[in-house]
């Protein structure tokens, strides 16, 4: 256990939005979100999955709905404990021992902190996807089979609901309806989990992992080239561009935040080219034409001096990039995982193949 | 008919006047004093003296001020402010003033209040105004603030419920009462414009001194038929009235001034612009005449923003930046300046530091101070710290660009001469005679403008009936601002989609440009 102060909290803002890949919702305002809730109840409690029971029971909290609504209208500050509350009433379970994020990103890596905090409950260290993805049945749980309802959703207004559906794909659908209708953003607890479900299948150590990403991220005394080669030792990941976005081309189709970017290579790469599709997050990336990097695998955009998280809704024309692929969770890599978050199912015609194995053949090609 | 500009800078305050044909009569620097009006009124003697024009033809006085942005850094002159916050109950898990420096919060007083009010995304009502709770509000900050900040959720999409708080105020508080709206001030992102709105509050003390001052200064020397201005940092001017309900708008309008002079003097409307001073170099670029703006929030006095800000970057290079040589024989060149004391610390005129004039003049791009004095510097090592400044103003307008092409780079200001002819990534490059004073023409061939931002949702009102809109608005905004309404055009549309609308909602902001009432 160890207790996480308003610096480690600015270091899991930064970290979270790079693990967001793009989406996950604007990190300051999450930051500013979970200062306030600790500034006013004090640190938070940080617990590894070994330190949990497997027999206690734990609630995610999330936010979800328009990144550029939250930033405008964000929460009360009450729903959260509201939403929580509701939900354990609902499974009639008084004791909940603690508290996770259910996706690494801006937002929602705050959200947790802020419940917790005036709950006086432990954040555990762990989350359902150690990365953002943009449905709610892009979980670790659901791959495992667990179920994402009885889940309790609410707005800064007082509505409350409580789902309970036939499959996640149908949480993911309802869920979204009635956000649009709670004004674009909205509060969910779904995925209830017992400690020992949540050692089997979460994405352990994510909330440490994030931390130490921004902790490299705004270290001030080293220059990009160093804190790069930190961050990708840390992460196993790869450099795969360094670009100057030249085009953004977006769309807003049923409620995501679809498009694609053109970069032009810069530096190292000046010849060459890539393009990024995204949807909320980053999915897809063509070097020269040729796919170097794909969903489930994390494509993270940074920028180029500052190595500070980019996200999908502020990508813009001029703007210097660097473009780092990261391997996904070994449970991403599953068939079901594939089949749940892999290229096919977000409508691109070819099979997963992993990042490592990109970057290899690619160099191959290269030589 | 003439008219006179003054840009008040760090160092100078530089005055000039131009004839009804913009054509440059007589300019003159001085130094900028403490308390600037000093500086402005010996600036304007001088240049009234020495030109000998007829006082009584002058039309127009524009004044370019740096005295906001100095009071928010400097924390003086500013005014207590009452923040009021229509959005609760939603919002309330960020306050007014979270992650202000706490220096700042105290002298603006910290008091804040988050009442029932705001918008959905889309329109609707998400709360509605309770005027008894404002009324109790004021009663109780009676006396306590000077100033009155309102910021409504979603007031970018509807602001009426803003304005009806202003109302309120100027009922309960007199007319004359200073409240700033947060709908006509900053964009999207609560935070970021309730901030900008604060400041904006804060800001009105000092732009009355300064406007009062300004206009004391040419009375006093006999120009009192001429309409004042002031110039904002979008490259355009905005009367007396208007400055003193957006003075926030002052800030930054000295970059904006030079780049915006810099095409004047060259005819070009299209052109990345450098302004090389002292110290630093400002990089901005024009289109259509116009300076880029700014698309991320913009920090001022460590403070996050989101108004309308110049999109400009400066970089430590500058006619005193001093050049030094490592252990390891690598050249570095500033980023500091022997600043204003150049002309006895540079080796040309004698002092013993070398800066980039001294190399300058060694490879014989310059002829100022005593050229023999730097004699003995090596050619290949001055050509090799030139390298050095080429490479620094290289990457900085690589940053600028929005393509891989060559640029057209036009070169002003006093240090200009440390600039080599050639730099990579530059097609052409010119540089302008009174390019020293850019900034104060560029502050007296302004135009007025108006701007307009909200979020049209098309499948409800269709996109050429949004536009017709917005125009409209910011039209209105531009002859508020002292533009003549048959001269006004259409120079800046700016579209962005919102995500999880379903039917299309998108962020919408226009601007319109006229000439001078």
């Amino acid at each position: 256990m160890r207790y996480l102060d308003k610096a480690s909290i600015e270091h899991i803002a930064i970290g979270a939005a790079f693990l967001g890949t793009g989406g996950g919702g604007d990190p300051y305002i999450g930051k500013l979100m979970a200062i306030s809730a600790v500034e006013k109840n004090g640190p938070v409690k940080l617990y590894s999955v070994d330190e949990i029971g497997d027999e206690d029971f734990f609630i995610p909290a999330a936010m979800m709905g328009a990144p550029s609504v939250s930033s405008e209208k964000f929460p009360n500050g009450s729903e959260f404990v509201k939403v929580f509350q509701k939900l354990a009433r609902y499974l009639g379970e008084d004791n909940i021992a603690g508290t996770y994020p259910m996706e690494a990103g801006g937002v929602n890596s705050m959200i947790p902190i802020v419940v917790a905090a005036q709950l006086g409950l432990p954040l555990i260290d762990c989350d359902g996807m150690g990365r953002a993805f943009p449905e709610l049945q892009m979980v670790t749980f659901h791959l495992d089979g667990i179920s994402a309802t009885p889940m309790a959703i609410t707005d800064e207004k007082g509505n409350i609901g409580i789902f309970e559906t036939i499959d996640n794909k149908w949480t993911e659908r309802l869920a979204r309806a009635a956000t649009v209708e709670m004004g674009a953003s909205a509060l969910v607890s779904l995925y209830p989990t017992t400690g020992a479900q949540m050692k089997r299948s979460g994405v352990h150590h994510v909330v440490t992992l994030s931390e130490q990403i921004g902790e490299i991220i705004s270290s001030n005394h080293r220059d990009a080239k160093e804190k790069l080669q930190e961050l990708l030792t840390l992460v196993s990941g790869y450099e795969l561009f360094q670009g100057k976005i030249v085009d953004v081309i977006r769309e807003t189709k049923g409620g995501f935040n679809l498009g694609k970017m053109n970069l032009e290579g810069i530096e190292a790469h000046t010849d060459g080219n890539m393009k990024v599709h995204f949807q909320n997050e980053n999915l897809v990336a063509e070097r020269n034409g040729q796919v170097v990097g794909m969903t489930p695998d994390l494509l993270c955009l940074v920028d180029y001096e500052t190595l500070t998280p980019v996200t999908t809704e502020s990508l813009k024309y001029g703007k210097r990039v660097r473009v780092i692929g990261l391997p996904a969770h070994a449970k991403w890599r599953t068939d079901k995982g594939i089949q749940t978050a892999g290229p096919r199912y977000f409508g691109y015609d070819y099979d997963y193949v992993p990042i490592e194995e990109l970057v290899k053949k690619a160099v191959a090609d290269h030589v | 008919m003439y008219r006179i500009g003054i840009d008040v800078g760090g160092t100078n305050t530089d005055a000039i006047i131009l004839d009804e044909l913009h054509q440059l009569i007589h300019s003159v620097k001085s130094p900028t004093s403490l308390d600037i009006k000093t500086g402005i009124e010996a600036s304007l003697r001088k240049l009234l003296q020495e030109s000998g024009i007829d006082k009584t033809q002058i039309t127009h006085a524009m004044l370019g001020t740096t005295q906001c942005t100095n009071a928010i850094v400097e924390r003086k002159k500013l005014a207590t402010v009452g923040v009021i916050r229509l959005g609760y109950p939603a919002t309330a898990s960020v306050p007014p003033y979270t992650a202000w420096p706490n220096d700042m919060v105290e002298k603006l007083s910290g008091n804040y209040a988050l009442v029932h009010g705001g918008y959905e995304y889309d329109g609707q009502v998400l709360g509605e105004v309770d005027e008894n709770e404002i009324r109790e509000l004021l009663a109780a900050w009676q006396g306590k603030v000077e100033s009155i900040a309102v910021i409504g959720v979603f007031s970018s999409i509807k602001n009426d419920q803003e304005l009806r708080v202003r109302d309120l105020i100027h009922e309960v508080y007199g007319e004359e009462y200073p409240v700033s709206c947060s709908s006509l001030i900053g964009s999207v992102g609560l935070i970021e414009r309730e901030n900008a709105t604060i400041l904006n509050a804060a800001l009105c003390k000092v732009i009355e001194t300064t406007t009062q001052g300004f206009v004391n200064a040419l009375e006093e020397e006999g120009i009192t038929d001429a309409a004042v201005y002031l110039c904002q940092n979008d490259g355009t001017l905005m009367s007396i009235d208007y400055a003193k309900q957006f003075p926030i708008l002052t800030i930054a309008c000295g970059p904006t001034n030079s780049i915006r002079g810099a095409s004047y003097l060259v005819k070009i409307k299209d052109t990345m612009v450098l302004d090389v001073g002292g110290t630093t170099s400002d990089i901005g670029v024009l289109q259509d005449g116009f300076p880029r703006e700014s698309s991320v929030a913009v920090e001022v006095g460590d403070i996050r923003t989101n108004f309308r800000m110049p999109d400009i970057i400066s970089v430590g290079l500058g006619g005193g930046s001093i050049v030094r040589v490592d252990e390891g024989g690598r050249i570095t060149v500033g980023p500091d300046s022997v600043g204003y004391r150049i002309g006895e610390e540079a080796l040309v005129f004698g002092g013993s530091t070398l800066t980039t004039t001294d190399i300058a003049v060694r490879l014989g791009l310059a002829d100022v101070g005593d050229r023999s004095l730097v004699s003995h510097l090596d050619e290949a090592f001055a050509k090799a710290v030139q390298a050095e400044i080429s490479a620094i103003v290289e990457q900085a307008i690589d940053k600028m660009k929005i393509s891989s092409g060559d640029v057209q780079l036009v070169l002003v200001g006093g240090g200009s001469i440390i600039i080599p002819d050639s730099i990579r990534g530059v097609g052409g490059m010119m540089r302008v005679e009174n390019g020293s004073v850019a900034n104060a023409i560029g502050a007296s061939i302004a135009q007025i403008s108006g701007q307009y931002e909200q979020i049209y949702i098309y499948a409800r009102e269709p996109r050429e009936a949004s536009l017709a809109d917005a125009e409209a608005k910011a039209v209105k905004q531009a002859v508020l601002a002292g533009a003549d309404a048959d001269t006004i055009e259409l120079v800046e549309v700016e579209e962005t989609p919102l995500a999880y609308h379903p039917e299309n909602a998108t962020r919408l902001r226009v601007k319109v440009v006229g000439k001078m009432k």
